[in-house]
């Protein structure tokens, strides 16, 4: 798996703070993201009993997966498909490369897939000589940058136009010099056109999937951009990589969490494409692959079934918790360190790589609960996030000084008597330390705060002795 | 014998005073019991009170955020009502005490009847109180912001705007992103000191753009945060807890920021 570098969030975040690029391209999205939803969510009265309907629908699929990925293994065997079970990101690997290996394949095309970046596929697929192409355009983006995806949505939205201009102009030489890029238009024609060749080359077409269903067998992916049709169409070979939890019981079914996907996703009713995919081309399709192949990854979430953390498996990746997140909207996407950033990030990189290698990221975060507000699953992500500090501390991951530090809090909170005495003295200490000023300009053992603020001076007495003294 | 239907008795509340308040804004409490004798309130102030234990369960120290709850809902049972001049202690109290043990054992069950009687100072006015204005005091533009246990464990938005608009002579200018965290969260803002910082800053532009000369808010946590910011940047812009406001008392110097007169 991709190296994380969960752990040097800290850093991360410095290095993105000090991002004059990131920070511009971060205000630019931010109020896109909160006003898109909004609105739409406005246009739609029923969207909050849609959110119960939705988290319903999921809360019955994860009680009973075993029985629903039985079916769905079953209907997609019926249509001349192939399932493939991967228990971890190597396997997961391992299969795919088989497969494409199978096919002689030498250019894969590929839809935007969270789960491709968890397994580092493209770099397992360059290894074995085979060249991926990224056909979203953000991922295309980031492809060209050596870079991953700073958003599960919205890949490139740590860039600018700028940098999309440079990195076009760098890639595309054979393009003629002169040729005007200033208007997005220009460049996503551009991109098109460069991809047109690659989906013709490509012998396998690799997608994700945002829904499998167990009543069909049909894999199914939303997309603005048309290229995931193409790149499940054109090809000899369909591969789709999922992950268990895409799982839902009925084409019904996904037709109610579409209704709330897009909304909170993008903001728009419905994406451009929604595509269902039932097995490999039959007699009298017009189009379609003569090899349909399923990957179902696992890798670490049958885990979580049963645990504070299942919740997080109703997760439909919609991106709404980062669009609305502070954290996420001062730092970006790659300053969490792993493939998913954000709150939901915090919550599910802990359990897939483990706490020790992601302790910062459930910490990152100031519970202010926007996230859970507008998280279309209702997937209580605070909680879970202090779960995961539970397990932290439990296990005594957190720095040494902060350990302390609490412990120290906990020996007078919990002892009243002594609670007052102390808090009176540190009331006089910091009287002291004010020295008749409104405010301090540095605390000792305060730095992290007075680095940025002042620290205003406490009132005369404590509350409790005035409230003594004017009630005698 | 006949009992005077007169002078039903008044509610008997208890203060939860906060660390916070009762460490830096002695004033806020003041004015806290003031608004809830104005509203018809016996009020009484446990002296034995610490903390409500958010900085233990917020650190995943679970065993002794349940420890400092079973000690405030022992100490806080002879009242009718637990009310703090905060969103995010009585947040703490109502909606995270219960989970703190067991479903079906005593303790559970005492931590739902506890929950049930705390309130947000300024929500417990209006909601509870039946309040519909105060005798507070302002001629100057204001902006409130909500603070995010308030506004989003307890639902208050709407109270505090309908008894401030009450108040001869106030203005509310609503700031963009009203909603939107301040950077305190607690611990957070001294565990990632520069992100919190990035936060209150963006928070301190959004309170500028509005033109008032007094940011208001319910949270000393986040009034701290933001004064702080205010101060260091070297803005008049004035800050108090909204409670000041309310009650009248505008007499202490606020939390940052120059008082006019």
């Amino acid at each position: 798996m991709m190296d994380p570098r969960a752990n040097a969030f800290k850093e991360n975040a410095a290095k993105a703070l000090a991002n004059e690029t990131l920070q511009s391209a971060l205000s630019i999205a931010k109020p896109r993201f909160v006003d898109k939803r909004h609105k739409a969510k406005e246009r739609l009265p029923e969207f909050d009993s849609l959110r119960d309907v939705a988290r319903d629908i999921k809360n019955h699929t994860l009680a009973h997966l075993d029985l629903y990925l039985e079916a769905y293994e079953a209907k997609v065997k019926a249509q001349g498909g192939h399932v493939h079970w991967a228990a971890t990101a190597e396997e997961g690997r391992r299969i795919i490369l088989d497969l494409c290996r199978r096919f002689g394949a030498r250019t894969v095309t590929k839809g935007k897939s969270m789960i491709s970046e968890e397994i580092d596929l493209n770099e397992a697929l360059e290894r074995a000589g085979i060249a991926p192409v990224e056909t979203d355009l953000g991922e295309y983006i980031v492809q060209l940058r050596g870079e991953r995806p700073s958003h599960i949505i919205a890949p490139a939205v740590h860039l600018t136009k700028t940098e999309i201009e440079s990195d076009f102009r760098r890639v595309h030489a054979h393009l003629p010099k002169a040729r005007n890029l200033s208007e997005i238009t220009a460049i996503v024609g551009e991109a098109r056109e460069v991809l047109r060749e690659k989906y013709a080359q490509a012998d396998v077409g690799i997608t994700g999937a945002n829904y499998l269903v167990a009543e069909t067998g049909t894999s199914i992916i939303v997309t603005n951009e048309g290229n995931g049709d193409l790149t499940q169409i054109l090809p000899r070979a369909h591969i789709v990589l999922a992950s268990i939890e895409k799982l839902v019981p009925t084409l019904e079914d996904v037709s109610t969490i579409l209704r709330v996907l897009a909304r909170s996703a993008t903001g728009q009713e419905f994406s451009a494409y929604t595509t269902l995919s039932t097995g490999p081309r039959r007699k009298d399709d017009p189009d379609g692959p003569s090899e349909y192949h399923v990957v179902m990854l696992d890798n670490g979430r049958s885990r979580m079934l049963g645990t504070e953390f299942q919740d997080m498996l109703r997760c439909i990746r919609c991106g709404a918790c980062m669009n609305h997140c502070p954290v996420y909207l001062s730092v970006g996407g790659h300053a969490y360190g792993w493939v998913y950033p954000g709150p939901m990030g915090a919550v599910l990189t802990p359990s897939l790589i483990g706490i020790e290698q992601s302790a910062l990221l459930p910490n990152a975060s100031t519970f202010c609960g926007r996230c859970e507000e507008v998280c279309p699953m209702r997937i209580p992500l605070p909680k879970m996030m202090r779960h995961w500090r539970e397990r932290e501390f439990s296990r005594h991951l957190a720095p040494a000084t902060q350990r302390y530090g609490l412990k120290l809090w906990a020996f007078f909170a919990t002892r009243p008597l002594l609670y007052r005495w102390a808090s009176t003295i540190a009331h006089r200490a910091l009287r002291l330390m004010a020295a008749g000023q409104g405010r301090m300009a540095f605390l000792p053992l305060a730095g992290a705060w007075t680095k940025h603020r002042d620290f205003p001076a406490p009132e005369r007495k404590t509350f409790q002795e005035m409230w003594k003294e004017k009630r005698k | 014998m006949r009992q005077d239907a007169a002078a039903p008795p008044k509610p008997k509340v208890a203060l939860f005073v906060t660390c916070l308040v009762d460490l830096f804004r002695p004033s806020v409490g003041f004015a806290a019991a003031r608004l809830l004798e104005h509203a018809g309130c016996s009020v009484e102030v446990p002296s034995y009170q610490t903390c409500c234990g958010q900085p233990a369960y917020n650190s995943g120290d679970r065993q002794t955020a349940a420890a400092i709850a079973s000690q405030v809902i022992e100490l806080f049972a002879p009242y009718d009502y637990v009310v703090a001049p905060s969103g995010s202690c009585a947040g703490m109290l109502r909606s995270h005490y219960p989970v703190l043990f067991a479903d079906g054992t005593p303790e559970r069950a005492a931590a739902d009847g506890f929950a049930s009687k705390c309130h947000e100072l300024v929500s417990f006015l209006v909601r509870v109180m039946k309040l519909e204005s105060t005798s507070g005091y302002c001629d100057q533009p204001v902006t409130y912001h909500d603070s995010c246990s308030g506004l989003r464990e307890l639902g208050i938005k709407d109270e505090p705007r309908r008894l401030l608009r009450q108040i001869p002579g106030l203005v509310l200018n609503e700031m963009q992103e009203s909603q939107v965290c301040c950077g305190f969260g607690g611990t957070f803002c001294v565990k990632y000191p520069a992100i919190s910082n990035s936060m209150v800053e963006q928070k301190i532009a959004n309170v500028e753009k509005t033109g008032a000369s007094l940011l208001l808010a319910g949270d000393l946590g986040c009034l701290m945060n933001m004064a702080g910011k205010l101060s260091r940047k070297g803005s008049k812009i004035e800050v108090r807890h909204v409670a000041e406001v309310l009650s009248g008392d505008l007499s202490h110097a606020p939390i940052a920021g120059e008082p006019r007169s």
